[in-house]
């Protein structure tokens, strides 16, 4: 079937812009994804899945230009030892990271290895994003396995002792970068990924991540402070057998992020939490956009998103369960909120349970909500001002998602960027 | 210390006047007990005194020390040394009791020109603190007063009170929701703090309460005035007669 005019217009400028990286082993991978995003065509508004964020900007050939921050603000994560891998404005820089050696973990970038035919590689790239193309169309995904031309490969055998940490510098204002990583953790294996700054003026990320039986990833981002970028990014996860998966995502400001994730239980008795806080002032504008789909039996999934919009900022949040006939004893919990500081802010939530098994416990739940009087009043009575007050209860608030993160360091180090935001009160 | 004079109050929302005119003068060192029944104004009393919303001051004024309160934030009144011991402790999700003591008792000093605590003295005072009034290391550690009972919520309050060392405490029907074992503890806590240089002001339905926390005057409250002031004995009056004896005889 032809795609609408505006769409078929839209998407061949943006291929027009693009070029492939036509040889090695995952040419084929990006071949088929090329061909997706073709017949998909790129979103619109009026696409549903794009109802409460408009995709123009992330579509166009060209990227809207950002400002680069200029901040005296500390690093994320620069309390502990971590592995750093730093791309530039999308570009791996060899200089400013670390060796790539770590016991426990191989790690190589993925334009070293489209010369060499990594079998497990192949078997995750470009495949959970296909997986992940139904039942609803995410285009962007597909265009990103097409078209990234950096990124990394990350094969979890054993319990690597620190955090490999993806760190994003935005140096140019007029940057446009695509990024592509797959994961994959062995039975048995742990290891912990961090995500830091914003990858360029407007960025796409997609992240394939393969949890064999019994091993277990914590992934924690951190998108930047830039408020001039937009980012779009797409985290696909396969979940084995008894093995856990928890994310955590921190967005500070950003005039337009749309994260989605897409987890899917293959394997029993697995968990997968998804959790995000997000703060954010005049034209922010932010989107959670979770799927989540049971297809084994006694899985956990738990979905914890917190937003502080004031000033006119908008939040979305779209979160589905999906529980297929057979997921006996799911568990899925799904909450979101938002503190709104003002009346001009909004939240736009659409929260979705979809159940064919009859022996499941499923709840969600969404608030929007004002700053509790009772609460102000009461620290107030006890001396605190009413400013500190304010950043008190509004820490708390975000405190039921950050407290998803099972690393006390690394919450420090999320906390820390929190109480940076507020201290930058207008 | 603190002295109201011909305090006017109407809520702010609905054309409602609720203090009708209150005169009262609490002394350094003192205890003041307000009584009287339902809906007479005692707790509007204390929530227009520590600067809750909501209320409109139509005429008098309130001073504690020589200081005008009423056109003072409730952060600057309890720096100057206000206190309300809540009858309903407010919840606050996700903030850590201990968190809340150190930011309260800190701010306060910073609003006074002190030094700010550092964190072991605070540490070493809150735990003293804690054990006179048997509050667990675990209760400090949890979010401030969710999943407390009513009895650890005052003990809370009035953990707070002696932290925080204000000139002028209010507590209001800090016996509510207190079996007789808790409620000696919570006088206890109170007496503890008993000195010179500070007024207390009780607001209570029952004589029981005073039993504990001896007072040297009491009022009795009815229709937004003060309509009485004795002795200890009025309250024995109150407890034995009720209010209708007292509420005749003034009429």
């Amino acid at each position: 079937m032809a795609l609408p005019e505006l769409k078929q217009t839209t998407t061949e400028a943006r291929l027009a812009s693009l070029s492939m990286n036509e040889s090695g082993c995952l040419a084929a991978a990006r071949r088929a994804a090329l061909s997706r995003v073709q017949t998909m065509g790129l979103p619109d508004r009026r696409d549903e899945y794009w109802k409460y964020t408009r995709p123009d900007t992330l579509t166009s050939a060209e990227a809207p230009k950002a400002a680069v921050l200029d901040s005296d603000e500390a690093p994320m994560f620069d309390q502990f030892d971590r592995l750093k891998i730093v791309f530039v404005d999308g570009v791996f820089d060899a200089a400013a990271s670390d060796d790539l050696t770590l016991e426990g973990v191989s790690i190589e970038r993925l334009a070293d290895i489209e010369g060499k035919d990594i079998h497990w590689a192949k078997e995750i790239f470009g495949v959970l994003e296909a997986r992940g193309q139904s039942p609803v169309e995410r285009p962007l995904a597909a265009l990103n396995t097409a078209f990234a031309a950096d990124g990394v490969v990350i094969h979890v055998t054993g319990k690597p002792s620190k955090p490999i940490n993806l760190v994003y510098r935005h140096e140019s204002d007029s940057s446009d970068a695509m990024l592509h990583h797959v994961i994959k953790v062995e039975s048995g294996a742990e290891a912990t990924v961090l995500e830091n700054g914003p990858a360029a003026s407007r960025f796409n990320t997609a992240m394939e991540i393969d949890v064999a039986d019994t091993g277990t990833l914590h992934l924690v981002r951190a998108q930047g402070r830039d408020h001039e970028r937009r980012a779009a990014t797409h985290m696909f996860a396969r979940l084995g057998r008894e093995s856990v998966f928890k994310s955590f995502t921190l967005t500070v400001n950003g005039v337009l992020t749309r994260n989605e994730a897409i987890v899917e239980f293959l394997g029993d008795d697995a968990v997968a939490h998804i959790a995000g806080a997000c703060v954010g002032d005049g034209d922010f504008h932010h989107d959670d956009t979770v799927f989540i789909t049971h297809d084994a039996v006694n899985c956990e999934s738990r979905q914890v998103f917190k937003k502080v919009l004031r000033n006119g900022a908008i939040g979305v949040f779209q979160g589905k369960i999906l529980v297929k006939a057979g997921a006996q004893k799911t568990d899925g919990y799904q909450i979101s909120q938002s503190l709104l500081l003002d009346d001009d802010s909004q939240f736009l939530a659409k929260p979705e349970l979809e159940i064919y098994a009859d022996d499941v416990a499923c709840s969600h739940g969404s608030t929007s909500g004002a700053i509790d009087e009772e609460g102000l009043f009461y620290l107030r009575s006890r001396g605190v001002p009413e400013a500190e007050a304010t950043d008190l209860m509004t820490l708390a608030f975000l405190a039921e998602a950050v407290e998803e993160i099972d690393s006390p360091d690394i919450a420090v180090s999320i906390n820390d960027r929190l109480y940076g935001w507020l201290a930058r009160r207008s | 210390m603190l002295e109201i004079k011909n305090l006017h109050v109407k809520l702010e929302e609905e054309d409602k006047q609720i203090l009708k005119g209150v005169n009262l003068t609490v002394e350094a060192g003192k205890v003041h007990a307000i009584m009287g029944p339902n809906g007479s104004g005692k707790s509007t009393l204390s929530y227009v005194l520590s600067g809750k919303d909501g209320y409109e001051v139509t005429e008098g004024s309130a001073s504690l020390l020589g200081e005008e309160l009423l056109e003072l934030e409730p952060e600057e009144r309890a720096a100057l040394g206000v206190f309300l011991a809540f009858q309903y402790p407010v919840e606050i999700p996700g903030v850590g009791n201990m968190t809340f003591l150190r930011t309260a008792v800190n701010a306060q000093r910073k609003a006074r020109g002190e030094e700010e605590l550092s964190a072991s003295d605070f540490l070493k005072h809150v735990r003293e603190k804690a054990k006179e009034l048997k509050i667990d290391a675990e209760m400090l550690k949890r979010p401030v007063n969710v999943g407390f009972s009513g009895g650890e919520k005052k003990r809370n309050e009035i953990l707070q009170m002696a932290m925080l060392e204000p000139k002028m405490c209010i507590l209001d029907e800090t016996d509510s929701g207190l079996d007789v074992d808790a409620m000696k503890l919570v006088a206890d806590g109170v007496n503890a703090l008993r000195d010179e240089g500070r007024g207390f002001l009780v607001i209570t339905h029952y004589q029981r309460l005073l039993d504990h926390i001896k007072p040297d005057v009491v009022h009795i409250m009815a229709d937004g005035r003060i309509i009485k002031t004795g002795g200890p004995e009025l309250a024995l009056e109150v407890e034995n007669n009720g209010y209708a004896d007292i509420l005749a005889e003034v009429a």
